[in-house]
């Protein structure tokens, strides 16, 4: 798996500089304009704290769910099938469960860093606490990043092309993105709606980004979240060794 | 004494591929083949598209399991042994699937590393395969400015990191000039006189001829006939083809003409669509027969039988349709 590791990270090694300035400007572009901006409109305060406080951690479960996309999703699809990553891999003695432990664990590590550097610049307008705040926080945007990304890449080794990802990220994202209580609590939303939100992983991803954060965070709603979202990984994890090998060893 | 050792050994061997789609059929690409490589040699498949080369190759290579028969790679059953196997082989498949992100060289220690092999061995034995595939001047070059053959040779280099005893090669030279085409012959020649087992397959009958000890001819998953290409020349064919041509639509009446079931054996006449084939033992001597018929071609050439002419033969289709 490890190996399987080294062929990422030796590529990311070219790449690295570039993505990390952008996880830090993308985040501090928008958290300046919803703090100056939108926030100046939006009167009084969301659940009791300021707009920015209550938006930026959900910003922050967002922004790893999009990643999740890319990286477990159209990235994945562009190894298995256009750059041919994967099958040049398992004619080597990888086992395809490698190839896919490999990518997941690098796909892990860009996730985990993209949330460092999130968290950094929200410590920049002094929205996080303390440094044990901070890591739970990043920990836990990973932990949502991927819940997405393990599944999602456990069906995108088979997917054939990329159009086909495309439509998915259209019409399956961005409602997820629009409506999981990133911008807006979804107590907000009429019933129905709610029930529909809170059974999809972004809406616990962001309640559990949004409570560490603001140091509300109660035992059993956090529980809840982790176990949720721990379980899509898993899922995905037991999904992908399945498919990878059905796709690797045809 | 010759010691035979072989490093392949397949009987009975299919591959069946699910339907693609509900509904659809599932289709047998590989439909009963046996085969036996001996340690050394170079040994080929020779077949149209689709003839299931391919398809055998990732049997061959331990990523496809057989859906029938038995097969032995080194002594080991591939389902069983699949890491150990691929260890031991050197895989070039028929798409190009080098990094173009990265450099030559580094396609070849990112490679080198999914072997388990140390930073320094790799680095060693990559320094040897880029003199070797005659790349030493472009090592630090994306692979992206690199030519098709130049590619190609990079993908073989590749292919021998882990020092393999068998090299798998689907369709080696297909897409090349023919410049490139004898550069990468000269480093096959090579590596074989080294030692290593060549498998490969190709549609290109030349290639065939100078690359393999030993060939099968396949066509729809099946094997045809197996031999040196010499042996599958003079098994099936004369040794010489007078190739007549006539205006379109006339020749399957010069045919008649030239009594074409009358001719003594191993004489034959073929008809293409495009020119009528006489297999002869002298071919001047069948010219000299065919004016003396009557017959005027547009054009005549008298030419050495090739595993071309063998695999019309056997299958009744020429190889590049
Ligand atoms: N994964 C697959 N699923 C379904 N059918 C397949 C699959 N791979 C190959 N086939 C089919 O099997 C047949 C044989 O394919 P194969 O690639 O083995 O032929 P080939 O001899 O290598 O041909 P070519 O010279 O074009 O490379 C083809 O009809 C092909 O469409
Ligand atoms: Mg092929």
């Amino acid at each position: 798996m490890f190996r399987a590791l080294h062929y990422w990270l030796y590529r990311y090694r070219r790449t690295w500089r570039g993505t990390i300035v952008i996880s830090v400007a993308n985040p501090l572009l928008f958290l300046l304009a919803i703090g100056a901006g939108l926030g100046a409109l939006v009167r009084g305060s969301v659940d009791g704290v300021s707009y920015l406080e209550f938006f930026a951690p959900g910003l922050l479960a967002a922004a790893a769910f999009q990643n999740a996309f890319v990286d477990g999703g159209f990235a994945v699809t562009s190894a298995s099938r256009r750059e041919r990553i994967y099958p040049t891999a398992a004619a080597t003695p990888l086992e395809p469960g490698e190839i896919f432990g490999g990518h997941l664990l690098f796909i892990t590590l860009r996730l985990a860093l993209s949330a460092a550097a999130f968290v950094l610049v929200m410590a920049l307008f002094g929205l996080v606490s303390g440094p044990g705040v901070a890591v739970a926080v990043v920990g836990a945007a990973t932990l949502t990043g991927l819940a997405l990304a393990a599944p999602l890449a456990a069906w995108a080794v088979t997917v054939r092309d990329i159009p086909q990802l495309n439509t998915v990220f259209r019409f399956g994202m961005m409602p997820l993105y629009l409506f999981s209580g990133t911008f807006f609590s979804v107590a907000q939303l009429p019933g129905p709606i709610r029930a529909v939100v809170q059974v999809m992983p972004l809406w616990h991803g962001v309640d559990l980004c949004r409570t560490l954060a603001l140091g509300t965070a109660a035992l059993g709603p956090s529980l809840l979240h982790l176990g949720y979202l721990a379980g899509l990984v898993v899922a995905g994890v037991l999904a992908g060794r399945v498919t990878f090998r059905r796709c690797l060893h045809t | 004494m010759v010691v035979l050792n072989a490093v392949i050994e397949a009987a009975g061997l299919e591959k069946t591929y699910p339907a693609r789609d509900r509904g659809g059929t599932p289709f047998r690409a590989v439909a009963g083949i046996g085969l036996r490589v001996e340690r050394g040699e170079a040994f080929g498949f020779l077949g149209p598209n689709g003839a299931g080369k391919s398809s055998t190759m990732r049997m061959l290579g331990g990523v496809s399991a057989p859906t029938a028969g038995t097969l032995r790679i080194l002594g080991l059953d591939p389902a069983a042994h699949g890491r150990r196997v691929r260890a031991r082989l050197g895989v070039v498949p028929q798409d190009d699937s080098l990094d173009v992100h990265l450099t030559v060289r580094e396609n070849l220690l990112v490679y080198g590393r999914y072997f388990g092999l140390s930073r320094k061995a790799v680095r060693e034995r990559a320094g040897e395969l880029l003199e070797f595939a005659r790349l030493t001047e472009k090592a630090d070059e994306r692979v992206e400015h690199l030519s098709g053959g130049m590619r190609r040779r990079l993908t073989i280099a590749r292919a021998l990191i882990n020092d393999p005893e068998i090299l798998l090669l689907d369709e080696p030279t297909t897409g090349l000039d023919p410049q490139a085409r004898h550069v990468l012959w000269d480093r096959l020649f090579r590596l074989k006189q080294d030692g290593v087992t060549l498998i490969l397959t190709t549609h290109y009958m030349d290639e065939a001829e100078q690359l393999c000890d030993r060939l099968v001819i396949m066509d729809k998953g099946l094997i045809a006939d197996e031999g040196s290409p010499r042996e599958l020349i003079e098994r099936h064919i004369t040794r010489e083809v007078l190739e007549l041509r006539f205006p379109p639509g006339e020749h399957e009446q010069v045919a008649v003409k030239l009594g074409r079931d009358g001719l003594p054996e191993p004489e034959r006449l073929e008809v293409l669509p495009d020119r009528l084939l006489w297999y002869a033992e002298d071919g001047e001597t069948a010219l000299a027969r065919a004016t003396a018929a009557g017959v005027q071609p547009i054009t005549a050439l008298v030419r050495r039988a090739t595993l071309e002419d063998v695999f019309l033969r056997l299958t009744g289709r020429s190889l590049t349709d």
